[in-house]
């Protein structure tokens, strides 16, 4: 047999080729930085990431503990499935509370039927990254969810404000990532940048990991608002015109309740999500995100500001 | 869980109720999900590249869209979007002009990543901006790219860009590259075009390592070539451009023969289920490694067997590019992270510098007052010199050897001192064990990007030079200085070169000659290489750009280093211009423990130009020849040559007679 030949059975599958390049970034990141985080929401991309972090530290525990920014506006679900993973990772979990932060006085809670905890979350993420002295906070975000996110690298610096600066990134060059930060800097880092909303579901699938059960169809009494189903929930205010009805749906991404929009869907199992992705025709942002219909530049703004 | 199972946590909120199971639909779910997974589809990375108006963002956003890859909110945006800045046609550009600096101001301002796929393959896109500013972000983009995409305006043809983004993809050893002559509408899809574009490139690109070129017709605009295949140009019978990016060969892009295994994090759980356990987790650099392989832990050189490669998933039998793994080793030695594993048969280099290929990337220029760290896989090392050989004028190639720092997009050649030693590979080797970045310790800021050189083209000491052999670990040199040793004897003499450089017509033939008739006649084998002989046979096929004059001197340099170790006395007769070339020579032979004499046969240009003895300088003049050094291209005298010889001062047979003295004063010659 011919060499070529023989090389192309040594073959990594994309999803499998991407998981190692996580599983690197996540590695490198604990052996340069002093104090890393992984920001953990509930959702699925920080399932993801949960399961990443056993695959490049395990039987060892992880060399950083998990925080998760409460907006006391969450998806009870994820909740219930953020403490049940915890207990079973035996890792270490700190909640940072916006609640604590309105408290504390250090951001004021939005009023009126569109208010959302949403642009508060920075402030409480940015005094528990100080608070705490993390140099480093992995993050779920991924590349392709939307067009400012495209251009941020895997290690995205923040400067002491916590604020990213686009035009002064790092050059990422092959898998040379620069981690030195001065005090007070630190680094959001994205093993998963590469990764599409379809490859993560893909992972789920094949890792057979649990997600909160809102991500499958249910029935749910919702409302329609700027051409998106909304929950009917303590959190939001209904304006005129606005009239819950009960329909089928299912989330496609876990945020806060007042700006996380449900999708119509029949989807109960795994295989059915990942069916249901790759045959969709809209983005998941686009689909479910009220925050990034503010404005066209919405996700460049807020994160310049410091936001995830 | 099961991929089939229904969810086990229960929805409390509001009135969520899970819906009730229908066989049929979690059946359907199961064969989309089959379909999908059964057959593993390859990542094909690569990287755009094109004048921020060769229509670059249309390309991607048309690739996007004709494979249906583009979601309807998407595309709603760049409808809407096109209609309000009253454009006729979809704006598809708008779909990766991401920041809103970028849409102000109508340009690319950084790397952008876009995913896509089809059947076949998974494609990620880095879209980097081609204006001169940012060829720095071309590199960030294209560094671990495995195909390039070169776009060209058609009606603008091969300009500096489209040869800077070559250099680059060359520099980078991007295994593919695809040229996109783009816009053909705009010159009615005519063949004559196209072609000349073609030889254009393949002109310029002809003095680059390039191994894998493709020319491919489009617009962007309109589609043609891009998914489809074009009617309007039935002349061209290749494929269009997303057929050749699903289809083109990479799997044997991979090194899959040098173990190289960087290590990143030592795993010790220290925990009372597994108190003794260690492993070196890592990412595999190149190479197979299996259970049983003998290693060697570099630099320290320690070796030891490899035990059992780990994953989270279990152990397996072989790792390979680009597994993320955990090897435990038979033996409780020092390993620690920035440690390299490789097999004790096949070893990378181990050295304190090396040369590089440095692209600078920061506003700061180079400066060798100011800290700096290489990062080197794993490791990270202080910097003790950066010494600039030459900056690149990327657009002809050409080597400004008066540089002395490197600025923002400066390309240059450069030797790395470090104050302890790194264990790497040539890049064009491995492009990850080949491969650094420089730090500034003081501001933190990744400064510069680099490749290590192959030894082969190094103007090497005599490490680098030691390093050749290293580098071709399956090709042994045959025979050994015993042997050498041995004929020397028989012979009655020793073997040596003796280096003539000098301008051309300043005489250094002649003189060679000379030499060559006194040592016959004195009993001893000599013999002439002259460079203009040579030029007809053995570096017949070279030019007289910079590149092919090295390569001119390296080759014969070889052939002088055979004829001396076979004993003979070999003559050189070259004008040899670069003192880098020269240096190699020389390295080349002290490597070997050969005599290499370098005399510099010193005549001035008014002199060598009023002999003229070919006729070259009047040619010249006349600009019927470019690049005659001295004329048109430089000539770097020798610094400290082992003889020099002024041709104004002494007749032939006075030099011949310094050149038989150095001979036997160095006891190369009885006397």
């Amino acid at each position: 047999m011919p060499v070529s030949d023989r090389q192309s059975t040594y073959h990594l599958s994309h999803l499998r080729t991407l998981e190692a390049e996580a599983v690197h970034v996540m590695r490198e990141v604990a052996a340069e930085f002093e104090r890393p985080v992984l920001l953990f929401s509930g959702g699925k991309d920080s399932i993801a990431l949960l399961r990443l972090a056993e695959k490049a530290f395990r039987p060892a525990r992880f060399p950083f503990p998990v925080m998760h920014v409460d907006t006391g506006h969450n998806f009870p679900e994820a909740l219930e499935l953020r403490d049940r993973r915890m207990a079973e990772l035996g890792e270490r979990l700190i909640v940072a509370s916006v609640e604590h932060s309105i408290r504390r006085g250090r951001v004021a809670e939005e009023t009126g039927p569109r208010a959302s905890r949403n642009a508060l979350q920075t402030v409480t993420l940015l005094d528990a990254i100080a608070e705490h002295g993390f140099d480093a906070a992995f993050g779920g975000a991924r590349r392709d969810e939307e067009r400012a996110r495209a251009k941020e690298r895997i290690l995205s610096f923040r400067n002491a404000f916590g604020q990213w600066e686009p035009q002064r990134q790092r050059p990422e060059v092959w898998s040379l990532y620069n981690g030195r930060v001065r005090k007070g800097e630190h680094a959001r880092v994205f093993p998963i940048s590469n990764w599409t909303e379809l490859d993560v579901w893909q992972y789920i699938a094949e890792e057979r990991l649990e997600v909160p059960a809102i991500y499958f169809a249910h029935e749910r009494e919702v409302f329609l608002r700027d051409g998106m189903l909304y929950a009917v929930s303590p959190f939001v205010e209904l304006m005129d015109g606005e009239r819950p009805f009960t329909a089928r749906v299912r989330y496609r991404t876990v945020g806060d309740m007042s700006c996380t929009g449900a999708i119509e869907s029949s989807a109960t199992t795994l295989a059915e999500i990942v069916a249901e992705i790759a045959g969709t025709d809209v983005t998941e942002r686009g689909q479910t995100r009220g925050d990034d219909r503010a404005s066209e530049a919405a996700m460049e703004d807020r994160k310049r500001q410091g936001y995830f | 869980m099961d991929t089939s199972s229904r969810p086990s946590g229960v929805i409390v909120t509001g009135n969520g109720k899970p819906l009730p199971e229908d066989k049929a639909r979690i059946a359907e779910g199961e064969e989309v999900f089959r379909r999908l997974t059964e057959r593993p589809t390859e990542l094909l990375r690569c990287a755009t590249a094109g004048s921020v108006d060769d229509g670059k963002s249309t390309l991607i956003g048309r690739l996007l869209y004709d494979s249906k890859q583009l979601l309807a909110d998407q595309l709603q945006h760049v409808e809407q979007t096109s209609r309000r800045m009253g454009l006729q046609f979809l704006d598809l550009s708008l779909l990766t002009d991401g920041l809103r600096a970028e849409r102000e101001q109508g340009i690319t301002i950084d790397v952008a990543y876009r995913y896509f796929a089809t059947a076949q393959r998974r494609f990620i896109i880095a879209d980097t901006p081609g204006h001169e500013q940012y060829t720095r972000n071309m590199v960030t983009g294209a560094s671990t790219a495995d195909l390039a995409i070169v776009l060209i305006d058609v009606r603008k043809g091969v300009v500096a860009q489209s040869k800077r983004h070559a250099f680059i993809s060359s520099l980078l050893a991007i295994p593919h590259v695809v040229v996109c002559v783009n816009k053909m509408d705009l010159v009615d899809f005519k063949q004559r075009v196209f072609e000349e574009i073609v030889e254009d490139f393949d002109r310029f690109a002809a003095r680059l390592e390039i191994s894998d070129v493709t020319f491919i017709p489009i617009s962007a605009l309109l589609g043609d070539n891009v998914v489809q295949r074009s009617e309007a140009m039935p002349w061209y019978q290749g494929p269009p451009l997303l057929y050749h990016l699903e289809h083109v060969h990479i799997a044997s892009d991979r090194n899959l023969i040098d173990v190289r295994f960087p290590v990143q994090w030592v795993v010790r759980p220290q925990s009372a289920s597994a108190p003794d356990y260690r492993a070196y987790a890592g990412q595999v650099a190149g190479g197979v490694i299996r259970p049983g392989d003998e290693v060697v832990v570099l630099p320290g050189g320690q070796r030891s067997r490899v035990a059992a490669i780990d994953t989270f998933d279990g152990p397996v039998e072989e790792a390979f590019p680009p597994m993320s793994v955990a090897l435990r080793l038979e033996h409780d030695i020092d390993v620690s992270r920035g440690s390299m594993i490789a097999r004790s048969h096949n070893q990378p280099t181990v050295a304190n510098g090396f040369e590089s290929l440095l692209c600078w990337m920061s506003e700061r220029p180079l400066d060798a007052r100011r800290r700096y760290l290489v990062k080197h896989t794993t490791r990270t090392v202080m910097v003790g010199a950066i010494d600039v050989r030459y900056r690149i004028k990327v657009d002809t190639l050409h080597r400004d050897e008066s540089a002395a720092t490197l600025e923002l997009n400066d390309l240059g050649r450069a030797h790395i001192e470090l104050s302890s030693p790194l264990a790497f590979d040539s890049y064009r080797r491995n492009r990850l064990t080949g491969s650094l970045i420089v730090i500034d310790e003081a501001t933190n800021e990744t400064v510069a990007a680099g490749v290590i050189l192959d030894t082969e083209v190094d103007t090497g000491e005599a490490s680098a030079a030691r390093q050749m052999t290293d580098r071709s670990a399956n090709v042994r040199w045959q025979g050994t200085q015993v042997t050498r040793a041995r004929r020397w004897e028989s012979l009655g003499h020793t073997g040596a070169t003796v280096w003539f450089t000098g301008l051309p017509g300043a005489g250094k033939t002649t003189v060679a000659a000379a030499v060559e008739e006194r040592l016959i006649e004195a009993g001893r084998p000599a013999f002439l290489l002259d460079g203009d002989n040579l030029r007809h046979g053995l570096n017949g096929d070279l030019d007289f750009d910079e590149q092919a004059r090295s390569e001119n001197v390296r080759r014969t340099a070889h052939v002088a280093r055979l004829l001396a170790d076979s004993g003979m006395i070999a003559l050189v007769s070259l004008v040899s211009p670069y003192a880098a070339d020269r240096a190699s020579a020389a390295a080349l032979h002290a490597a070997d423990d050969l005599p290499f004499l370098e005399v510099f046969v010193d005549a001035p240009l008014e002199v060598c130009e009023r002999r003229d003895p070919k006729g070259l300088f009047e040619r010249a003049r006349a600009g019927k020849l470019a690049g005659l050094t001295g004329i048109g291209a430089p000539y770097e005298a020798p610094a400290s040559p082992d003889l020099a010889l002024d041709a104004r001062r002494a007749t032939v047979e006075q030099e011949v007679d310094r050149v038989i003295e150095l001979l036997i004063d160095r006891g190369l010659l009885a006397g």
